[in-house]
């Protein structure tokens, strides 16, 4: 049984950030009252025409460019028919054998190994309304539909739930590098279709399921584990497995079949006449190239060999594009980059998180993080001080405000008086002979409580380093 | 103002009421007073609904004139649009029962210029429903007579607005071609009915029927009518993706009658000659190939084989869209909901199948069929290589041709009610016509006698793409030589007053 190996393959829906529709002038915002964002194109009233929106294709395609993939200079839209409430026109307007990329990669990392996932292709295509199930019936919501989707078709190349985590992850990172979409799972902008085969080195792949509409990487996750053992538990049991369609029900941890698929699925595919053929040009495609930011994997390498930082370091920094901008601005300015990092991973993320907000909303710059960080590295103030230096900028009265002028405001310098800190020390030794007489036995570490003492007694402004060496000098003296 | 008087001012071309209306010796009012007393009057089923504004419309357009701000040549002229282009406001029924009740929040670009230069839409006209038939004998609102003779069918399509234009209840009309539907009824009533190049003229706000083959076009009186008509409606819009960028022509400039012929290069294809023409249209268009030579046009028979798979061709195509087009009627957003159903998929099977009509069903059930996976490569992919080498036929054709020459119809309008064996015979009446919209052509149909029955007979000149105005100068040749009255039986397709 053990000998049975998964292969999974994924199709990512990701909702694209154009400012309209796919085919119509409607807004893409999310949410706005029932049936508001409509207009008879994207309500498919009769005798209205799609107008392909350009930046739909120019999208694809820079997702497309950013997974590797090769460019179809001719491609086309086709009509994908099946009937269903949400879907006004009884067809989604989609690419059948001429998607705008194909032939991909994207590169994901498991366990420190880094492991080739084939993109088979990239298609746009035109997201559905919304079922409103009400008390005295269903009410159909148009707004979110015919918004531009891409759809990412990964190859079998998966094989465990970690890799699927990792493949959604590092995908969902790249797509927001890029801006092609901003990836909200909560708000449907990203879900997934899992499917699931098991089969036996060497043997062809096994009856293959499929799972719809996961809407959260852990809900990817727990799903294909989910599935796999099922599958391999039927096969030991001596049963068959069915080609069907699962649901996961993410809250319960387990899945449903939907449906047994007896047939591959109809949809009376055909190409779409209301829009011209999508013609691409090798230059256009390059100026799109031009505008590709750098990309993750490319960040963290330059983070590990430009800063020194470790791969820890360097992929917490770039999971955000907007916090891994901040980082580049502070050092550009010539800040310890160690220094910047460990801001922004610690109390940065930190307010951001309490303070509920998203990444690209610190409210201040590379420039005054690079301030902060010199007054750290040139012993102006303490740790501590520069924590409550960051809260502060945090806060609307501070807003725009230099942090050296918050530290004299606030007068958080660190004091380095040597005088003074000897004074503080002396009082501290006297106030602790517990301590003292622990030190004095040869425990050494208790030291670090003494220099606990001497920041609580300077309201953590004492320099740390000095204290330390004061101290020795006082109890070994 | 006598019976006599009205009948003369309801006969008028569009472009003589518009001369009336600028020397002022009648008024939108008055004309648009005229045109609906006869719609009231008429028992030819042409108008499905009539415009409650209307006489609000003529009476806004006489204050534009009083003031000198009339909109265009043709402010105030009261005309009618097939019910299958929406009008804001306005019922649009493709004449089906699924839409009886349908009113559109926007409004068809065409139907927009028309308003914008000031004519009077007086109402919707009859249609087949859904714009699938060839006799409007399948609308829902029951079937239009041919004024000509009203026992008999008017054509379709847009039989009611070639018939409105035939028994004078509007000067003009729009309808819509998809394989024929401007033309053959235009033929079967003794009108000019044009079928423009597929993207000259918008399609937005038209409900489709197959988009890819369909295209607007206007039925009138005569051909100069049809030149000033297309000068309204023609040109670019950016909200109709197959619509081209190219210049409009004066298509009015170069209409100069029989002096038009002079050298013209006319080829007569032999595939639509053969036996299945009836036999006095086939006489009827010998005896135009020698007037055309009379004229000075060379004329001279060809062949373009290939037309033979058009009708094969175009069914399988426009039903694939048309079974596409028509998923959207489910019942859920607007149109016709069955009653007492029981969930969505009862509610969607319930209110297609009492809603739709049985032509409707059929080329639903046909395209649905040759759009099947196990069928797509067999059907629907050669028929689209079949285009292919159809163009290619043409386009050949043109190198040697300025116009083709064809009888628009195989027969002349047949009797109400008549039992077809089975629907391909039907269909096989538009054989003459399918292949202009499988090619994307332009072609007009100009009343040219009539038969042994007195029906009236229309020929078809088929010219390369964007060529309207080398057609209509052909037709206004062809319209000349009808009006010198040498066919016997010919009572003149134009000249009305
Ligand atoms: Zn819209």
């Amino acid at each position: 049984m053990s000998d049975y190996k998964a292969v999974i393959g994924l199709e990512v829906h990701a909702e694209l950030d154009t400012a309209s529709k796919i085919y119509c002038g409607c807004t893409t915002a999310f949410g706005g009252e029932e049936n508001t964002h409509v207009c008879p194109i994207c309500l498919g009233l009769p005798g209205a025409l799609p107008l392909l929106n350009r930046k739909v294709v120019e999208f694809c395609i820079k997702a497309g460019l950013a997974l590797n993939c090769k460019i179809n200079n001719y491609s086309r839209q086709d009509r994908k028919h099946y009937f269903y409430p949400d879907l006004p026109k009884s067809f989604q307007t989609s690419q059948l054998d001429l998607p705008i990329c194909y032939d991909g990669y994207l590169d994901i990392e498991v366990n420190g190994q880094t492991k080739r996932i084939g993109i088979t292709r990239i298609h746009i295509e035109e997201d559905a309304g919304k079922l409103i199930h009400g008390l005295t019936g269903t009410r159909v919501d148009y707004n979110r539909g015919a918004t531009g989707l891409i759809e990412i078709v990964s190859e079998p190349d998966l094989t465990n739930p970690d890799e699927v985590y990792a493949y959604m992850e590092t995908l969902r990172q790249v797509l927001l590098y890029t801006g092609v979409s901003n990836c909200k799972m909560e708000e449907g902008s990203l879900r997934c279709d899992v499917n699931v085969s098991i089969h036996r080195e060497g043997e062809p792949f096994g009856v293959r399921t499929e799972m719809k509409n996961l809407n959260s990487l852990s809900a990817a996750k727990a799903a294909a584990a989910y599935e796999i053992k099922r599958q391999k538990q039927v096969l030991a049991e001596g049963g068959d497995l069915f080609q069907a369609t699962l649901r996961w029900d993410d809250a319960k941890g387990i899945n449903y079949v939907m449906r047994v698929k007896e047939h591959a699925d109809e949809y009376y595919y055909f190409p779409e006449p209301d829009i011209m053929p999508i013609v691409i040009t090798p230059e256009e495609v390059e100026a799109i190239r031009a505008t590709l930011p750098e990309l993750p994997k490319a960040r963290q390498q330059r983070y590990k060999s430009q800063y020194g930082l470790s791969d820890y370091d360097a992929n917490i920094l770039t999971v955000s594009k907007a916090l891994s901008d901040l980082f580049d601005q502070a050092v550009a300015c010539e800040a310890p980059a160690k220094v910047c990092a460990n801001f922004i991973m610690g109390d940065i993320t930190r307010l951001l998180n309490e303070k509920a907000l998203q990444p690209e909303e610190v409210p201040f710059g590379g420039k005054e993080l690079a301030e902060l960080a010199n007054l750290i590295s040139q012993g102006a103030i303490s740790s501590s001080a520069g924590s409550k230096v960051v809260e502060l900028l945090f806060q609307p009265e501070f807003a725009g405000k230099a942090p050296k002028a918050i530290v004299e405001e606030q007068n958080l310098g660190q004091v380095s008086d040597q005088g003074a800190i000897k004074a503080m020390c002396q009082q501290v030794i006297d106030a602790n002979p517990k301590v003292v007489e622990d030190y004095r036995g040869g425990k050494k570490q208790a030291i670090s409580a003494l220099v606990g003492q001497v920041m609580k007694a300077s309201k953590g402004k004492a320099n740390p380093a000095m204290a330390n060496q004061l101290l020795e000098e006082l109890l070994n003296g | 103002m006598d019976n006599m008087q009205k009948q003369e001012l309801a006969s008028l071309t569009l472009t003589q009421a518009a001369g009336l209306l600028a020397k002022g010796e009648t008024s939108s009012s008055e004309l648009t007073q005229l045109m609906l007393e006869r719609i009231a009057a008429s028992d030819n089923n042409a108008y499905i609904t009539v415009n409650a504004e209307a006489m609000a419309a003529a009476e806004a357009a006489d204050a534009r004139r009083r003031t000198g701000q009339s909109l265009s040549l043709v402010d105030g002229v009261p005309m009618a649009l097939k019910d299958n282009f929406c009008v804001r406001g306005m019922k649009t029924t493709c004449a089906s029962r699924m839409l009886e009740n349908f009113v559109p929040p926007y409004t068809a670009a065409v139907a927009e210029k028309l308003a914008d230069a000031g004519t009077v839409l007086l109402g919707k006209v009859n249609m087949d429903e859904f714009a699938a038939g060839n006799a409007t004998d399948t609308s829902y609102f029951g079937p239009t007579k041919n004024p000509r003779d009203p026992r008999r069918v008017a054509g379709g399509s847009s039989g009611g607005s070639a018939a409105a234009v035939a028994e004078d209840t509007a000067y003009f009309t729009m309808g819509s071609d998809t394989g024929g539907s401007v033309r053959q009824p235009a033929a079967f009533c003794g009108v000019v009915g044009l079928k423009p190049t597929y993207g000259r003229v918008s399609r937005y706000g038209v409900v489709a029927f197959a988009s890819s083959l369909d295209q607007v076009g206007p039925l009138n009186k005569t051909v100069e009518d049809c030149a000033l008509t297309l000068s309204l409606i023609a040109g670019c819009d950016p909200r109709d993706a197959s619509s081209l960028p190219s210049p409009v022509p004066d298509y009015l400039a170069g209409l100069k009658g029989a002096e038009g012929l002079k050298g013209l290069r006319v080829g007569v294809p032999q595939e639509y000659m053969g036996p299945g023409i009836q036999e006095d249209i086939r006489q009827n268009v010998k005896k135009l190939i020698s007037d055309l030579q009379a004229a000075g046009a060379l004329v001279e028979e060809c062949s373009l084989p290939q037309l033979e798979y058009a009708l094969g061709a175009y069914y399988v195509i426009s039903s694939a869209e048309f079974s596409s087009n028509l998923g959207r009627f489910d019942g859920v957003k607007y149109g016709y909901r069955a009653k007492g159903y029981d969930g969505y998929d009862d509610m969607l099977r319930r209110s297609r199948s009492e809603a739709f009509g049985d032509e409707v069903k059929r080329r639903i059930l046909l395209g649905t069929y040759t759009l099947s996976a196990g069928y797509f490569d067999a059907y629907y992919l050669r028929a689209q290589k079949a285009r292919t080498l159809i163009i290619e036929d043409f386009r050949r054709a043109f190198g040697k041709y300025d116009i083709l020459l064809t009888p628009t119809a195989p027969v002349t309008p047949w009797l109400l009610g008549t039992a077809f064996a089975d629907p391909s015979q039907v269909y096989a009446m538009d054989m003459c016509t399918v292949s202009v919209n499988v090619a994307g052509l332009p072609a007009i149909s100009v009343p040219w006698g009539v038969d042994r029955d007195g029906l009236p007979v229309g020929v078809q000149l088929i010219g390369p793409a964007l060529s309207e105005d080398r057609i209509l100068q052909a037709a206004h040749g062809v319209e000349a030589l009808a009006n010198s009255g040498q066919i016997p039986g010919q009572k003149g397709g134009a000249a009305h007053v």
